[in-house]
């Protein structure tokens, strides 16, 4: 049983054919990687998925029911998370308000009640934040938590906007180039945490990457990527070692 | 400098920080209900004070924590302070009963706003607000049956459950007690789910959708609250001001308004009040200087001889009782706010503050941020 499918996705920018007839299939509890050039389409197929663009062509399958057309914020609400390549986190607020907004899809106070903060908001205040504290425990984030992020650095905000996506307690976890702008240290500690994301809490990870030493240390299944349409689709050896893939990325 | 052990997630839900800082707050309200006391004669510059409170409230919460810059706030207190007082005098309710249908009334003319304001981001949301800012101010001109048009409308003073708020202090403290009470609500809704919902709006709409949050909804509900923050306001308004007439709710009100959270600082409580103190006691300090300076000037210049003094005393006269000095003096202000303090008075006293609480070891970096250029590829 898959827990997440996309079926011949295009989509069309203009006269730029961004996907053209991609299919994959992510199974439970492995981590899915899309590699190719830039301008392959890799970032466009997350954003079809969390619904910020609408497939021109297409289907998108998510435990057993279709989420093409549903709307953008209910994706989260179906177990959906994602970061994004350049982070978008909340810069004027702390790394913990970051987290606990992570915890919106599980909001079950009322406005009315919160105006008057009443004992049902404080104690919901306090499971939400015991489930970011959990967060905060495996990223190891103790020495930010109060911090802002405009005051943190790159490597930082990219584990802290991980653990926003954790927060929301995702079924399927969409990371965009977990390793863009980070050191070698870094980049080993989010392979650590990757395979500890799916082993650990059992959360199924797909993933946009371009370094191929943590594409090949964490990933089940790679597919290839170029122009929009699918180059290859195997293991990392494999994808790698396709003579199409090597042509897409070194020409000739 | 002040470390607070937490030993408790309950710590970080409270009101305040720590005992000692609750304690300032309370000395803070004792302090303001002696006042009536100290300076009697400046009550009702004092009540202006609060209403400001409430209308830079109102807008901080949509400007500064939801990110949605509004140039029709004026408006919404107009709708207010009509409203209450038609429903209060006109239709005979009772004057709490009035201000909360004022309220719910603005708060509806909000939702009005923010349903379209909801496809639109940045300067094309303000122009849009403008417009309707405009808009009401004929509808208040033209609308005599309910407004007394262009002749006005006089305002009896609030009598509340037979208690009558006629007498300056009792107004003070009607309206010391409201701006209170909205603070402690506003504080309420900004350290729930909600606030943060709104604060992730302002900083990344993109993110806060992938989160679940109903960008819509949320967006309506920021417009809702502060335009139902600003018809209270309008009720308390229309009492201090004792006579409603359309041009009180001009445009220039509105970039009052927006200068007292910008000014105040944005993204922060303290930044309304602040702001409103400011904007409130400017005029009053302007017309105290308009009687002072030119004096004061000739006084200085006469030193040069008595013609040279009478001289520069006439022009510096001649200066000040320029009518249109006081929007000037305000424009000036926000543009020098902008340039050298765009975290505005609050982000000062942090600043103050905490060369203070760590003397003699105070960084200018402290408060430095780090300029990024990575932002070309960020979605709409």
């Amino acid at each position: 049983m898959t827990l997440f499918r996309a079926e011949d996705l295009a989509i069309r920018f203009g006269g730029v054919q961004a996907l053209d007839g991609v299919t994959f299939e992510v199974e439970p509890g492995s981590v899915f990687t899309i590699i190719g050039p830039n301008g392959a389409g890799k970032t466009t197929i997350f954003n079809l998925v969390s619904r910020i663009y609408d497939a021109g062509r297409g289907r998108l399958t998510f435990r057993g029911e279709d989420i093409t057309h549903v709307p953008a914020h209910e994706i989260a609400r179906r177990g959906i998370a994602r970061t994004f390549q350049n982070i978008e986190l909340f810069e004027h607020a702390t790394v913990l308000d970051n987290l606990l907004l992570g915890r919106h899809t599980h909001r079950r106070s009322r406005f009315v009640e919160e105006l008057l903060f009443l004992p049902r908001v404080r104690a919901l205040e306090i499971e939400h934040r015991e489930a970011a504290e959990k967060v905060i425990d495996f990223l190891d984030l103790m020495p930010y938590r109060e911090s802002l992020i405009a005051n943190l650095p790159y490597g930082i905000r990219k584990v802290v906007e991980m653990g926003r996506a954790l927060c929301t307690d995702p079924a399927l976890l969409l990371l965009d180039e977990p390793s863009s702008g980070l050191s070698v240290e870094e980049t080993a500690d989010m392979a650590f945490w990757i395979k500890d994301i799916t082993g650990l809490l059992g959360i199924t990870v797909l993933m946009v990457e371009h370094d191929m030493s943590l594409v090949s240390a964490v990933s089940d299944r790679v597919l290839a990527l170029n122009y929009g349409r699918p180059l290859a689709l195997g293991t990392a050896r494999e994808v790698q070692e396709h003579p199409e893939v090597v042509r897409a990325y070194l020409g000739g | 400098m002040r470390f607070v052990f937490k030993t408790s997630y309950q710590q970080d839900l409270g009101l305040f920080r720590d005992g000692i800082q609750r304690n300032w707050y309370v000395a803070l309200l004792a302090g303001l209900m002696l006042l009536p006391l100290l300076v009697p004669a400046y009550l009702v510059d004092i009540s202006l004070v609060f209403i400001y409170g409430l209308c830079g409230l109102s807008l901080m919460v949509l400007a500064g924590y939801t990110g949605l810059v509004s140039l029709g706030h004026a408006a919404f207190l107009g709708i207010g302070a009509y409203a209450h007082v038609y429903l209060a005098q006109d239709l005979g309710l009772p004057w709490v009963v009035a201000l909360a249908l004022a309220a719910a009334v603005t708060a509806g003319a909000g939702v009005l706003v923010g349903l379209p304001a909801l496809r639109m981001t940045g300067i094309y949301l303000t122009i849009a607000t403008l417009a309707f800012a405009l808009i009401i101010q004929e509808v208040l001109t033209h609308w005599e049956t309910v407004t007394g048009g262009l002749r006005g409308k006089a305002v009896a003073r609030a009598v509340i459950f037979g208690v009558s708020f006629a007498s300056n202090e009792a107004f003070y403290f009607l309206c010391l007690a409201v701006l209170a009470a909205a603070l402690w609500l506003t504080r309420n809704v900004l350290r729930s789910p909600t606030g943060r919902a709104w604060v992730a709006i302002r900083d990344s709409e993109i993110a806060a959708q992938s989160m679940g949050v109903n960008l819509a909804a949320y967006k309506t509900m920021a417009f809702a609250y502060s335009a139902g923050m600003m018809g209270v306001a309008g009720g308390l308004f229309a009492h201090k001001i004792g006579y409603l007439a359309p041009d009180i709710f001009t445009v220039l009100l509105s970039i009052q308004f927006l200068l007292m959270v910008v000014v105040g600082g944005l993204g922060s409580l303290h930044g309304a009040v602040f702001g409103a103190v400011f904007v409130a006691m400017l005029p009053v300090a302007i017309s105290e200087a308009r009687d002072a300076v030119p004096a004061w000037a000739a006084q200085v210049f006469s030193a040069f001889g008595a013609g040279a003094g009478q001289a520069v005393g006439d022009a510096v006269d001649r200066f000040v009782k320029q009518p249109a000095l006081e929007p000037g003096v305000f424009g000036l202000i926000l543009v020098l706010f902008i340039l050298f303090e765009p975290r505005g008075i609050y982000g000062r006293w942090l600043k103050i503050r905490l060369y203070f609480s760590t003397f003699p070891l105070y960084k200018v970096a402290t408060f430095k941020r780090q300029k990024v250029y990575m932002r070309s590829e960020r979605l709409r």
